[in-house]
């Protein structure tokens, strides 16, 4: 993964791969893209990195044949080409994986990857084209994938190789990967690299879209950095840092660490008892998992997504009933199956949630945020004024809240779908934590959130801490865990399958937990905790 | 379901609409045309016919006191995210409870004693005949599209039933129950403007537009005014997010379309109350499918929904009249037009979207 394949790059006389001189691009009164300059060379894998509505996507859109520039020139190996639409991007060699993968559960790996390609009325003899194609891609660059197994059967990272072997087979010389390791273990996230090494041995150009500094600097021969829609710096990676782009792309100085003080642990405020939650397929998500959170300490919940965290929390919180077990709140309220409780319940305990999914459940994306502030409080007699809802009141606080948590534009009455995704989250933040609760629930603070924001969020979750709140957060960043918390839980497989203090936690370790391979019993990984997520 | 176009308001509410009941208009000229028939002067008879004096306005706004009523309920249940197609059969069951509290105590109390009890039984026979379907949907699963018509179906059955077989009045041949007494019968417009000395010709409006009136401000302030419209709206967009703020969605569904018949069941008041004095078959004449199309072309907005309403009983009323005046044109000629108007108004509503969007954005270069 290092210089021993940068020869290739060399070549003085060769032109760029892919050259973009001047791409600007506006939506309304947005300017998406400004002036946008880029070289990649051939055989190369180029990072891109920026924060999010720096115009990243906007630009692989532009280069997939989604939108038009409003102005400037695309060049594919010096030549200058329009790009109409994705069919004559996919012409020109320009392959693309996007972060949601474009997969027919239901159907084949075979099947999926002739989509669009069938080659002929009767499928026959295209499909004997694609199975040989298959086995040689799979020979070259080690990309493995049952061609007969369904799509819907795979782990992610599998799911991930074929929509790789959709561009290829297509005759992809240009591959474009759109935040790749989301949804990736760092152990597939490295499998994934591999293969990435071994298309730009063969001559593949890959540009690498992601927010994962880390992965930049281990991956990419050269970086370019995006911010509010103009291209800021271009920096060959063995001469940059992680602190150098962190400030490119934020135009700041940012803290990557998160600076704490030593906990003050308190009383125990969460203690769960082999808390078993169970599906509406009768599949058990959590299985008898037993931990306790105190006051004054953030523990951590590592896992791959898919694991039972999510359920887990929901059940915390009052969302998902439990199958089996319990847990009670400050010593009080034992909440089981047989005596369960609601989300309404929950936040008159002093819990707040901050879901995992914004979007679907901790905002109305089409109500204003005023009305969105007071979701979940609907009933408080401060938002009410007898039969009716106090508007005003709503307004107001929202106001102030969004001036304590710097959202922009600090507007009451903007949809929440306007706002950015760290905004959104800031939103979702405020609301919670005006209760000043003493069990918070966290899950994936951070997801789609930009650097600037995550720092304020990180800042926020350690405050609360240190006010005496018990912390519970889930996140499928790893880095996140690590950094944010003072104890750490491993799920796999809807168990609590490692426990350790943050200070003694090192991600190799954490990621063979979350894999659910730990160093004694290798063989036993289960089958089913892979195909989850 | 691809996102419309985001439009100012004023245009979204104003521009569009318009544009798509002239677009609707424009289409039943040709047709008029084609029939030999001069539009611009059809227009003019049915304009006349729905405005021109004050008995065709009694009659325009006797039949938008239906639609209001109707469209509300159509409204509300939207606002849960549901598509409440039994308001024909809502309100039909609504104008049984009417006529069941008056029949009791018609001789024994007069109308605005009556008609607070006539509203509650409204209320609960419509409310009922539309929460049995919001409780199958809740709890059951049950499509409400698919049970809303099935009661519309249930609905007419049974009231064949109850007027053929035992409310009908003895010794006579059509199923109809016998006639309220007068006392109980609701004000006519013309009644109350001969209180304060004003002439106006007979009609079947009667205070029923008032009430109509009122509870479209009613149901706004429901709407967006108090925690359950608010609950209501939360579960129509984003249930997980209801479940989330601790709302129950099964609940809420199952109140929101009680509240929804009980609206439908207005209708009763109007018509059973107020205009025919007695019970009888088929008295809500399509107003509950008609209610859909209403809310949907006043963007399911109570205020909305009252100008949809009076578009709806003008094309009633000054339909009939076209009727009269041309030889060419049939009453289905009304139909027709309505037809028109819900297919551009509901199923083709942002055709223009693009088309205003353009011209906006030449017009109004990008602000800020």
């Amino acid at each position: 993964m290092t210089s021993d394949h940068q020869q290739s790059m060399a070549g003085g006389g060769e032109p760029p791969a892919i050259e973009l001189k001047g791409i600007s691009k506006s939506f309304g009164p947005v300017q998406a893209n400004r002036n946008v300059t880029l070289r990649v060379m051939p055989g190369t894998i180029h990072g891109i990195v920026g924060e999010n509505g720096a115009g990243k996507s906007t630009l692989m859109s532009i280069l997939y044949g989604f939108y038009h520039a409003d102005a400037g020139e695309i060049l594919v190996d010096g030549t200058p080409v329009t790009i109409a639409s994705s069919r004559a991007a996919i012409d020109l060699g320009i392959g693309m994986v996007h972060q949601h993968f474009m997969l027919v559960d239901t159907m084949s790996v075979l099947d999926n990857v002739m989509l669009g390609s069938e080659g002929g009325a009767l499928l026959d003899k295209g499909e004997r084209a694609a199975r040989a194609e298959l086995a040689r891609l799979s020979r070259d660059y080690g990309l493995t994938v049952e061609p007969d197994a369904l799509v819907g059967d795979l782990s992610v990272g599998q799911q991930q190789r074929v929509e790789i072997l959709k561009a290829l087979i297509r005759g992809c010389r240009i591959l474009v990967l759109d935040e790749p390791t989301g949804v990736l273990t760092p152990q597939e996230a490295d499998r994934l690299f591999e293969i990435l090494d071994a298309l730009r041995e063969r001559g593949v150009t890959i540009i690498l879209i992601t927010h994962k500094l880390r992965e930049i600097l281990a991956a990419t021969d050269s970086v370019s950095v995006m911010r509010l829609g103009e291209m800021v710096a271009h920096r060959k990676t063995p001469k940059t840092s992680a602190e150098e782009l962190a400030e490119l792309m934020v135009g700041r100085k940012v803290l990557l660490r998160v600076d704490k003080p030593e906990p003050k642990i308190g009383e125990t405020i969460l203690q769960a008892d082999n808390v078993t939650v169970t599906d509406a397929q009768d599949v058990d998500r959590v299985k008898a998992v037993s931990f306790t959170v105190h006051a004054g300490e953030i523990v951590g919940i590592a896992g791959v997504a898919g694991n039972g965290q999510s359920e887990l929390l929901q059940a915390l919180a009052g969302i998902q009933r439990l199958s089996g077990g319990s847990f009670s709140i400050n010593g009080t309220r034992t909440v089981s199956a047989a005596t369960p409780y609601n989300p309404h319940e929950a936040r008159g305990l002093g819990i707040a949630h901050v879901p995992e999914d914004r979007h679907h459940m901790g905002l109305v994306t089409a109500f204003p945020a005023h009305e969105n502030h007071i979701l979940g409080h609907q009933d408080w007699d401060q938002y009410n004024n007898g039969l009716l809802l106090d508007r005003e009141a709503a307004i107001a606080d929202c106001a102030a809240e969004m001036e304590r948590y710097d959202v922009r534009p600090p507007n009451p009455h903007l949809p929440a779908a306007s706002f950015s995704g760290g905004n959104q989250q800031k939103l979702v933040l405020a609301r919670e934590l005006e209760t000043e609760p003493k069990l918070l629930l966290v899950g994936q603070p951070t997801r789609g959130v930009d650097i600037g924001a995550i720092e304020f969020i990180h800042n926020t979750l350690v405050a609360m801490r240190d006010q005496g709140a018990a912390v519970l957060l889930v996140s499928v960043e790893l880095e996140e865990i690590m950094s944010l918390s003072d104890r750490i839980l491993v799920m796999s497989d809807g168990r609590i399958v490692g426990e350790m203090m943050a200070a003694d936690a090192d991600p190799q370790r954490i990621g063979l937990m979350m894999a659910n391979i730990s160093e004694d019993d290798a063989p036993q990984g289960s089958p089913e905790g892979d195909k989850a997520a | 379901m691809s996102q419309p176009i985001k439009l100012p308001k004023w245009v979204d509410v104003g521009v569009i609409p318009a544009l798509n009941i002239l677009a609707a208009l424009a289409v039943s000229a040709l047709v008029i045309l084609s029939l030999g028939e001069n539009p611009i002067e059809a227009l003019d008879v049915m304009l006349y016919g729905a405005f021109g004096y004050d008995e065709a306005i009694g009659y325009t706004l006797y039949y938008t006191t239906n639609f209001i009523f109707t469209g509300l309920a159509v409204a509300v249940a939207f606002h849960a995210g549901l598509f409440n197609i039994g308001g024909e059969g809502q309100a039909y069951i609504g104008g049984l409870g009417v006529g069941l509290v008056i029949l009791a105590l018609d001789g024994l109390l007069p109308w605005y004693a009556l008609l607070p009890l006539a509203m509650l039984g409204a209320a609960v026979f419509g409310g009922i005949w539309a929460a049995v379907p919001g409780w199958l949907q809740a709890y059951r699963g049950s499509h409400i599209v698919i049970t809303t018509i099935m009661f519309n179906f249930i609905a007419s059955a049974l009231m064949v039933y109850l007027l053929v077989n035992v409310m009908i009045k003895p010794g006579q041949m059509s199923p109809e129950s016998r006639e309220f007494a007068e006392s109980a019968w609701l004000p006519m417009a013309h009644q109350m403007f001969a209180v304060i000395g004003i002439d106006v010709s007979r009609s079947p409006l009667n205070l029923s537009f008032v009430l109509a009136l009122i509870a479209s401000v009613l149901v706004a302030i429901f709407i967006w005014r108090t925690r359950w419209g608010y609950a209501i709206r939360t579960v129509g967009r984003n249930e997980t997010a209801a479940i989330y703020a601790g709302i129950d969605p099964k609940k809420t569904i199952f109140w929101t379309m009680a509240l929804s018949g009980m609206l439908a069941g207005m209708v009763g008041i109007n018509e059973i109350m107020g205009v025919q004095h007695k019970l009888l078959l088929n008295f809500t004449a399509g107003y509950g499918f008609t209610g859909i199309a209403v809310a949907l072309m006043g963007r399911n907005h109570p205020i909305g929904i009252v100008l949809a309403s009076l578009l709806f009983g003008t094309l009633y009323q000054g339909g009939a009249e076209l009727d009269f005046e041309f030889e060419q044109i049939t009453r289905d000629m009304v139909i027709v037009i309505q037809g028109f108007i819900i297919l551009f108004s509901g199923a083709l509503a942002y055709m223009f979207n693009p088309l205003v969007a353009r011209l906006i954005g030449r017009l109004m270069p990008a602000r800020g």
